[in-house]
């Protein structure tokens, strides 16, 4: 384990999650730290319970046992405006982007910067700030662009500006380089990767692309049966001999 | 025995689809009053189903008028009661056939885009992004649609009477010489307090019905991108359904008051 983890206090804490669908579990007693300033990679295969995961931390999903805390405060107890105003502190990149594609670019992320008057007031003047996130992911000319004039790597950039335009302290990424060509998703990781030093995020990354968690895991964690089966850096996991773990790698 | 499995089956469906709706209504009712009122989107939504509606329900407006007439005339003729069509006509469109046939276009045309944009946006997770964002994606698209609808299709069935009316006046004035003045005279000396009043209020219900099952379907969408045509074909058909049913609740009650 590296220094980010031995030092950092936990800013995500999951304990014995449990989550099935009828007769199919899923989750079954899922454990998860997640340390400030840390990028930790969650690797498991398709259908394992990674996106479940990530959809029941965000309150997307209700879990059928177990807690989950966000920096703090167990989500469960938290009232609909709490978990609202808890939800400004986590941004979600979503596997397919998931831009309203009934707005601009524009009106994409001034549309949850308006909503939380809380946390930023009242902002007469949006623009600074739009242009400033979008100048974060090097797409400022598409300021006035539709959705469907965007490329898939575009779109992916678009969606973590509007991740990134509420401030978040940690970012949950719903496999980031999926459907993406080498050049793109490596350009997406680089993104990744600069944002969190400009901003000062910790990273939560769920993947089952191995050059991905190569580049940017502090940690890993392997969900395999429903459980984080195994734990560690990328260097540790890919020297295992567990043939589960070894399959990860091939 | 497999059948009446089936049809109990099919029943306990129905008993759920109703119990979810009503559950969907009643967090409309909730959201409706709370900030922020999303005030932007209602207007947005009302431009799109209220002046882009306004062709359709005007051409079929003045079809129904032109044709109901024509239909009529030559009955009403064999009993020398030719005098009676501008009444007759009023009162049927005004009470009945305007906002029926008016709130079943929108059902179509409306209620399935409800479903299917809303699909849509479910399907590729653009509510789940509105969610997570802290927003309330309820009340910017439920809410705002609903009362969109609600608000609208009033609106429009005055529109529609009115080009039905203006159809059935043309053909009056072509083959029976009565002018535009005699004609709208002959409308207004016969309409009542209780032709109007009791068809408007249930036009509010048409368009509450309307936005509501679109919504509902449009928002619980399953099934990836087939789950859309669903929603948008199942917003048509339960919607339907539920006007006739409203409609026969309200004339049941105008009745009612109307007898007294």
């Amino acid at each position: 384990m590296d220094s980010i983890s031995e030092n950092k206090k936990p800013i995500v804490v999951i304990k014995d999650l449990k989550k099935s669908y009828g007769d199919n579990l899923v989750l079954d007693g899922f454990n998860m730290e997640l340390n400030e300033g840390e990028n930790l990679v969650i690797m498991g295969k398709s259908g394992s319970g990674k996106s479940v995961m990530i959809k029941c931390l965000i309150g997307l999903e209700e879990p059928d046992s177990g807690s989950i805390e966000i920096m703090g405060k167990n989500i469960s107890e938290l009232s609909r405006e709490e978990l609202d105003e808890l939800r400004t502190e986590v941004g979600f990149l979503f596997q397919g982007s998931a831009l309203y594609d009934s707005m601009s670019v524009r009106e994409n992320l001034e549309f949850p910067l308006r909503r939380h008057t809380k946390k930023f007031g009242f902002i007469k003047d949006t623009k600074p700030r739009v242009m400033e996130v979008l100048e974060s992911v090097g797409l400022a000319h598409t300021i006035d662009l539709m959705p469907n004039e965007l490329s898939g790597g575009m779109k992916r950039r678009i969606a973590l500006a509007r991740t990134l335009i509420l401030l978040p302290k940690i970012i949950l990424y719903d496999e980031p380089t999926t459907g993406l060509d080498p050049i793109t998703s490596k350009e997406i990781l680089l993104l990744m990767m600069s944002i969190q030093k400009k901003y000062n995020t910790s990273s939560l990354i769920i993947t089952h692309d191995v050059d991905c968690a190569r580049m940017i895991s502090n940690r890993m964690i392997l969900l395999i049966d429903g459980i984080n089966y195994a734990e560690g850096t990328f260097e540790s996991l890919s020297a295992s001999t567990d043939p589960k773990v070894k399959a990860f790698f091939k | 025995m497999n059948s009446v499995f089936r049809i109990i089956e099919l029943f306990k469906i129905s008993l759920l689809e109703i119990g979810e709706l009503s559950y969907f209504a009643g967090r409309f009712f909730k959201e409706v009053f709370k900030p922020p009122l999303e005030f932007k989107e209602f207007l947005r939504q009302c431009y799109n189903m209220g002046n882009r509606s306004l062709l359709l329900v005007g051409v079929t407006g003045f079809i129904i008028g032109l044709v109901f007439t024509l239909q009529s005339r030559p009955t009403l003729q064999q009993f020398g009661a030719v005098s009676w069509i501008p009444a007759m006509v009023s009162v049927s469109i005004i009470r009945e056939i305007g906002p029926i046939i008016t709130a079943l276009i929108c059902a179509g045309r409306i209620g399935s885009g409800i479903g299917a944009e809303l699909g849509s946006m479910r399907v590729t997770e653009q509510i789940d992004a509105m969610e997570v964002s802290g927003t309330n994606p309820f009340k910017y698209l439920v809410v705002t649609r609903i009362l969109a609808t609600t608000l609208m299709l009033p609106v429009l069935v005055f529109f529609g009477d009115a080009v039905a009316l203006l159809g059935s006046l043309m053909v009056e004035n072509l083959k029976g010489e009565v002018s535009f003045l005699l004609y709208f005279t002959q409308v207004f000396n016969h309409l009542e307090f209780f032709d109007v009043i009791p068809s408007t209020i249930k036009t509010f219900f048409f368009g509450f019905a309307i936005g509501l099952v679109g919504c509902f379907k449009g928002y619980y969408c399953k099934k990836g991108t087939a789950g859309v045509g669903l929603a948008a074909n199942s917003a048509v058909v339960f919607s339907s359904m539920l006007l006739f049913i409203i409609d026969f609740i309200a004339v049941f009650i105008a009745n009612i008051f109307y007898d007294v």
